[in-house]
């Protein structure tokens, strides 16, 4: 069985037509995908699904890491944070540091790049390798996965230097991008409901995931996951649980997120969160590995609908995870959350815990309404937070792009 | 008798768009109207019929982005009603659309004291489209084929065929129409149903349909 005769059976064979078709312009280009790490992280996520399923659509795509010494790291850490608008300064000697990784990189992937009908470029650890290429032969595309609404200027400065001399850059919202003298093109992340993250799962394992934490299966559940930072607002989350458990005693929570070990903040957070719950039974608090993807399925296919009360959000994934599997999300009204919960129909926006609380008893008191919006939910991500839909956004702009800056493009 | 000229089949197309940010922001009514003025015409296309093809909800409180911005944004829920209220099918011309909205901001511009503002983070983005259309290499020969052929089309198509067609064919019609009016008046009825339809308060998948129905109906009694 091929992958796309896979995602047909999710999306429909018509929407594998289209890429197929749509595609067929593109049989036999050589596109090449640069970041910096294959594990780990939503660029490497994104990238182990797209690699095959341009390669199944008959491109030659190759997917090239970079990697470099600690001050490269260091380096592009800060540009991470500089560009989501935190003020950093950056020392030269890591400025040097990251311009030779990019200067090495050049000379080794040199004949891939130069010969590439399409090379993407994601964030800013490979930024620097365009002007190691004056001669290239087709198109570059800067790739930024990071929300830069608000990028600290002096950085973004140093860095829209680099990435100003690309054919085209894409970012994942308007909200997000910074003007560029180049085709600015927008495109949503997506899910992929064949990852461990998003199958299906049988009873066994759900009631399996309930059992291993403790969480009574009879009780209505409500469940957040995201990492332990201030803005997911985990404390507004508790805050919120505490006044609905007022009215409804039974509901359970479960604030389920990554280890902090190596994070100083992520500690604090998480012991604020401790002090929050106060030994309460039913907020239950896990740590989870990074790898624990069956373990957050099974957990958010448990719960009765999900939180994500952030007060900044990138774009929010987590948010399209419940939703596919048919659950209502109360989200904060901020970000990428904004575009996947359609307020009153898919789930809730709120910006208080009370606003997140009335939320909560207006689900659990009706639930055939809870039923018909996470039905809504589920349909909406079918049709715009799939894959296959970021796969056609990607096809169809190469197909823009190779094929001239006009409005419109004729092809056959 | 003169023999009658040979009609070309009907080609079936695809298209799909690419969002493209055109780097104009607006916070308030004014700097919306100040954008309208100048922006790429493929901007006001775009927030008018682009929802179509893009991430959005089947079931919109209002059908133009720009309503929608002024309810949710600014809190103005009686522009956002004038706004929401404008169907772009019933404008030939891009800019004949433009000047219909600017002429209803200018006329609430004209009754309003102060000057609401949105948030930083929620100002309204002028985005526009770049369109790619290709071939499917399915051709239909006769009219009759319709029926069969329409249920199984994708949005894409429906869109290329059912909304595009109508700023590309010089009468401002579906290329449905377009092509049974090729026909003499052979298809008047079945093109006077087609007419009946409006393609701006309905999705993609609900216009499958109301065409679906339409071709079936008229091919289950006229099997000509």
């Amino acid at each position: 069985m091929t992958i796309l005769s896979e995602y047909a059976g999710v999306v429909g064979e018509d929407v594998v037509d289209h890429l197929r078709q749509l595609a067929a312009p593109l049989k036999g280009m050589k596109v090449v995908h640069v970041n910096s790490t294959r594990q780990g992280g939503g660029v490497a996520e994104i990238l182990s699904w797209l690699i095959p399923l341009q390669r199944e659509l008959g491109m030659e795509a190759r997917w090239e890491v970079i990697s470099g010494k600690n001050e490269f790291y260091q380096c592009t850490k800060h540009f991470h944070n500089a560009l989501q608008g935190n003020p950093t300064l950056i020392a030269d000697s890591l400025l040097q540091a990251y311009e030779a990784t990019n200067r090495d990189a050049a000379e080794e992937l040199g004949p891939v790049l130069r010969d590439a009908d399409v090379v993407f470029i994601h964030d800013p650890q490979p930024a620097a390798l365009l002007k190691h290429f004056p001669a290239r032969k087709g198109k570059w595309i800067w790739r930024c996965h990071i929300d830069a609404s608000h990028p600290y200027r002096p950085v973004w400065k140093y860095l829209r230097g680099l990435v100003a001399g690309y054919d085209a850059s894409i970012f994942s919202l308007a909200d997000f991008a910074q003007m560029l003298p180049h085709t600015v093109y927008l495109v949503p992340p997506s899910i992929d409901p064949l990852s461990e993250k998003n199958m299906e799962l049988g009873p066994e394992e759900i009631h399996g995931a309930c059992a291993r934490f403790d969480i009574d299966p009879a009780r209505p559940m409500m469940l957040q996951v995201s990492r332990f930072d201030r803005f997911k607002d985990p404390i507004g989350v508790i805050e919120a649980y505490r006044q609905a458990t007022a009215f409804i005693p039974a509901l359970q929570l479960v604030l389920a997120g990554g280890g902090a070990s190596d994070d100083p903040e992520g500690e604090a957070v998480l012991a604020e969160v401790r002090a929050a719950a106060q030994d309460d039974p039913d907020i239950h608090i896990l740590l989870l590995p990074p790898d624990a993807h069956r373990t957050i399925n099974a957990l958010q296919r448990a719960a009765d609908f999900v939180l994500q009360k952030s007060l900044k959000e990138g774009f929010g994934l987590t948010v399209a995870e419940a939703m596919w599997k048919g659950k209502p999300v109360i989200g904060g009204d901020t970000g990428g959350i904004r575009l996947q919960v359609i307020n009153h129909h898919t789930g809730f926006l709120v910006n208080s815990p009370e606003g997140a609380a009335l939320r909560i008893r207006y689900l659990l008191h009706h639930r055939e309404k809870l039923a018909e919006m996470g039905g809504k939910a589920r349909e909406f991500v079918r049709q715009n937070f799939l894959t296959t839909r970021q796969l056609r956004e990607y096809l169809t702009l190469m197909v823009g792009l190779t094929h001239g800056a006009e409005d419109r493009v004729r092809l056959g | 008798m003169a023999e009658q000229p040979k009609i070309e089949p009907f080609a079936v197309k695809d298209c799909a768009l690419s969002a493209i940010a055109t780097g104009r922001r607006a916070q308030n009514l004014r700097e919306l109207r100040d954008g309208l003025l100048t922006v790429h015409p493929g901007s006001i296309y775009y927030h008018f019929w682009g929802r179509l093809l893009r991430p959005s909800f089947d079931d919109p409180e209002y059908n133009n982005d720009f309503a929608s911005w002024v309810r949710h944004r600014l809190h103005d829920v009686k522009l956002a009603e004038r706004l929401g209220v404008i169907d772009p099918a019933e404008f030939g011309e891009i800019e004949a659309l433009r000047q219909e909205v600017i002429d209803v901001i200018e006329e609430r511009l004209d009754e309003t004291e102060f000057l609401s503002w949105a948030p930083r983070d929620h100002q309204f983005h002028f985005i526009r489209a770049q369109t790619v259309v290709f071939d499917t290499r399915r051709r239909l020969r006769h009219p009759r084929e319709l029926a069969a052929m329409v249920p199984g089309l994708s949005v894409g198509s429906i869109y290329y065929h059912a909304v595009d067609a109508r700023r590309r064919e010089p009468q401002g019609v579906d290329d449905f129409h377009a092509w049974l009016a090729r026909f003499g008046d052979r298809y008047a009825d079945l093109s006077a149903r087609l007419a009946g339809l409006d393609p701006y308060f309905v999705t993609l998948t609900e216009l499958r349909d109301q065409l679906s129905s339409i071709f079936a109906d008229y091919f289950k009694g006229n099997g000509q």
